[in-house]
């Protein structure tokens, strides 16, 4: 734009803005609106352009956007249209009642983001008005942790790729019966992965958009899930074999996990309680492997529910911290899950046998005997660590150890 | 909202206002519905309904079936003949900021050796809708100033998308834009705003075309009052509607999708010159009747 002091509109000298040849299906509209920007309410821009639309096509702009053409002749011969600016500047208008969704760190979280932000960036400028999102979690004290920034970063550095972190070509011969073993605790695997996926995925759509990092670590977490379904069961066909059985009382432990509406509970049973076991499930199949791609799936996985088990944690002491009440409910949880399988068979007994065959590597009285032990001692040591990890909530010992007992006989 | 309630108590009324809106679109719903909840919230009894095309809207308009209407200008050319055949009252109560000043304009490609309106003697011109004030019955009427009658000195390649809708669906204008790009047309009539839009969107390449000509500036829509309507009720929506406020969010979006920042006082210069382009093509008579032929909506 030039400040020629001889030219203008009608009502005198002002500045001019030379579009040369270009024209508003090109984009003029963003040099008009950015000098009209630079101009005071009802002043008058002169615009000169050799484009043949430019007059009829500045003067429907403007009736768009409010600013008023005004009419020739023009003292300055190259101007082609005068535009006065509009009174009110209605970009002001639409920042108007406008507020900062918090900050973008993660000590700008508020503490209850309204419906209307919908899916706004933290710290973003929120126009007023738009339509209410219904995302039910959406109180600092229920969704967000501090540690979850954190355990972000640390999710998505940690994430590796089934193609690659497995040798799937390592070479391996197992007896008939120890390759049927592995392949029944895979099917179990399986299907208790593919619930720890849906969990995450169910409760991130409800969580507030606003609680960013909580979103992305669960989205991350869904995602870890998936990456076991593939690695658990590429194992299990690696040799060729169908896969194993899944019953029916395994299948109601999990589906009693899925039933649990409430945000806070529902990771409590999954993370605390259920991956928590899992960590010594999968300990347990690194240490009596027969094979390296079945030590290698466990291993990798074992480091991704190490991850899943402490965001659990830290989101229940953090709630436990404020809401004195939540150790009634977290016990109410677990006492009803209890009660909803007490009719049910627990842990599938191909399962069970199966991880004793592993443990034990040989066919004979003595080797099945310190394979039963070791899967004893398996059940003891997932009992030690959810009585720990509920300690670390708050629990006295003697109610931890009592709820401990109530967990499902299926381990998840 | 004090006075708005004084109003109803002073006229002891308990029927709504009841207006009509032509559905060109589906927004049209989200719009009055808003609008809707917005002036019974301030203590105006309001209804509305939708009407497939204008033609009826109109007629409903005369014959009291409804108190208002928003209205096509080519409707409100209707409405006011009908309504002086009858001797009943119209009046414009409000229009949108953007309904004032616009003009039509016939487009060449930027290659054509058309330099002047008279050099598309012989040639193909494409339009709108045969209802459409902006792309068909305007532009005509200019090239009919010129000595170029239509049908006559030149073929006018129409397109009929959403007849009765008075050239509202503006498929009827992109598929005119379209054929002067395809070659199938010499030139295409099309609003200013349109022209502005298929330059931006990319159905005419940037610099492909250039104005032949030009329409004076003329108004669109309006919303009409008919007789049937209650006068206080009446002002009090046109009060309340030239009180809505762009920064309020919670209008801001329906005047977004009506496509104004204001309402403005209705005033009736700016159909005069559709008027007279009516007459002309025989569009409707001096009493409201429809007698173009080939029109049914």
């Amino acid at each position: 734009m030039t400040g020629a002091p001889d030219t203008g509109g009608p009502g005198g000298p002002g500045p001019v803005l030379d579009l040369a040849g270009l024209g508003f299906g090109e984009g003029a509209h963003l040099l008009v609106r950015r000098a009209l920007a630079g101009l005071a309410p009802g002043a008058v821009l002169g615009v000169a352009g050799h484009d043949p639309a430019l007059p009829l096509h500045l003067a429907a702009w403007c009736r768009r956007e409010g600013h008023r053409m005004l009419p020739g002749p023009f003292p300055d011969p190259r101007v082609r249209a005068a535009v006065r600016r509009r009174p009110r500047d209605r970009d002001t208008g639409r920042r108007h009642g406008a507020e900062r969704a918090g900050s973008p760190g993660p000590d700008g979280v508020v503490a209850r983001p309204p419906a209307h932000w919908g899916p706004a960036a933290r710290g973003a400028l929120v126009e007023a008005g738009g339509p209410p999102v219904p995302f039910d979690v959406a109180d600092r004290d229920i969704a967000w942790t501090d540690l979850a920034p954190r355990l972000y970063a640390h999710a998505a550095a940690a994430q590796w790729d089934p193609a690659t972190a497995v040798d799937w070509a390592a070479p391996f011969t197992l007896p008939d019966a120890v390759e049927q073993a592995v392949v029944q605790v895979m099917t179990y695997l399986v299907e208790n992965e593919q619930t720890a996926l849906v969990i995450p995925a169910r409760l991130l759509a409800r969580v507030h958009p606003h609680f960013r990092e909580v979103l992305q670590l669960l989205a991350v977490q869904a995602a870890d899930e998936a990456r076991h379904v593939e690695v658990f069961t590429r194992r299990a066909l690696l040799r060729g074999g169908r896969m194993g059985t899944s019953s029916a009382g395994g299948r109601a432990s999990l589906a009693s996990l899925l039933a649990e509406p409430d945000f806070s509970l529902a990771f409590f049973l999954l993370s605390v309680l259920g991956e928590g076991s899992f960590l010594s499930l999968l300990g347990f199949l690194d240490r009596y492997a027969p094979d390296p791609v079945t030590r290698r799936v466990a291993r990798l996985a074992r480091r991704d529910e190490a991850r899943h088990v402490a965001f659990g944690v830290a989101h229940l002491a953090h709630r436990a911290d404020r809401d004195p009440a939540l150790h009634g409910r977290l016990r109410g949880a677990v006492e009803r899950r209890h009660d909803a399988l007490r009719d049910t068979a627990g842990l599938n007994d191909d399962v069970f046998d199966a991880l004793v065959v592993l443990a034990a590597g040989a066919w004979t009285p003595e080797a099945v005997a310190r394979g039963h032990r070791a899967v004893r001692r398996l059940r003891e040591e997932m009992d030690e660590g959810r009585r720990h990890r509920l300690a670390r909530l708050g629990f006295p010992d003697d109610e931890a150890a009592e709820l401990s007992a109530l967990h499902t006989r299926s381990f998840m | 909202m004090t006075g708005m309630t004084r109003m109803t108590r002073m006229t002891g009324t308990t029927e709504p206002l009841l207006l009509g809106a032509v559905a060109y679109d589906p927004k049209v719903v989200t719009i009055w519905t808003g609008f809707r909840s917005w002036l019974t919230a301030r203590g105006l009894p309001f209804d509305f309904v939708l009407y497939a095309h204008y033609e009826r809207q109109a007629e409903d308009l005369a014959a009291g079936r409804l108190h208002a209407a928003w209205h096509s200008p080519l409707a409100w050319v209707r409405s006011q003949r009908l309504a002086a055949a009858q001797g009943t009252p119209l009046r414009p109560l409000v229009m949108r900021d953007t309904d004032r000043d616009l003009r039509s304009v016939i487009v060449v490609r930027a290659d054509a050796r058309h330099r002047r309106p008279a050099d598309l003697k012989g040639e193909t011109v494409a339009t709108g809708a045969v209802d459409s004030p902006q792309s068909t019955l305007l532009p005509l009427a200019r090239l009919r100033e010129h000595g170029l009658r239509p049908g006559e000195d030149f073929r006018v390649l129409r397109h009929d998308t959403g007849v009765g809708l008075h050239g509202d669906h503006i498929g009827g204008e992109r598929d005119a834009a379209r054929a002067l790009m395809s070659g199938e047309a010499a030139a295409a009539c099309l609003s200013d705003a349109s022209w502005l839009l298929f330059a931006q969107d990319g159905t005419l390449p940037p610099g492909a075309t250039r104005p032949l000509d030009r329409t004076g500036p003329y108004d669109h829509c309006v919303l009409a009052v008919g007789h049937a309507a209650d006068p206080d009720l009446a002002d009090g929506l046109g009060r309340l509607l030239r009180s809505m406020d762009h920064a309020d969010p919670e209008v801001r979006h329906l005047l977004d999708l009506e496509g104004l920042t204001a309402w403005l006082p209705g005033r009736t210069g700016g159909f005069a010159a559709l008027a007279a382009a009516v007459t002309e093509a025989g569009h409707y008579d001096e009493r409201g009747r429809i007698t173009a032929p080939e029109y049914a909506p």
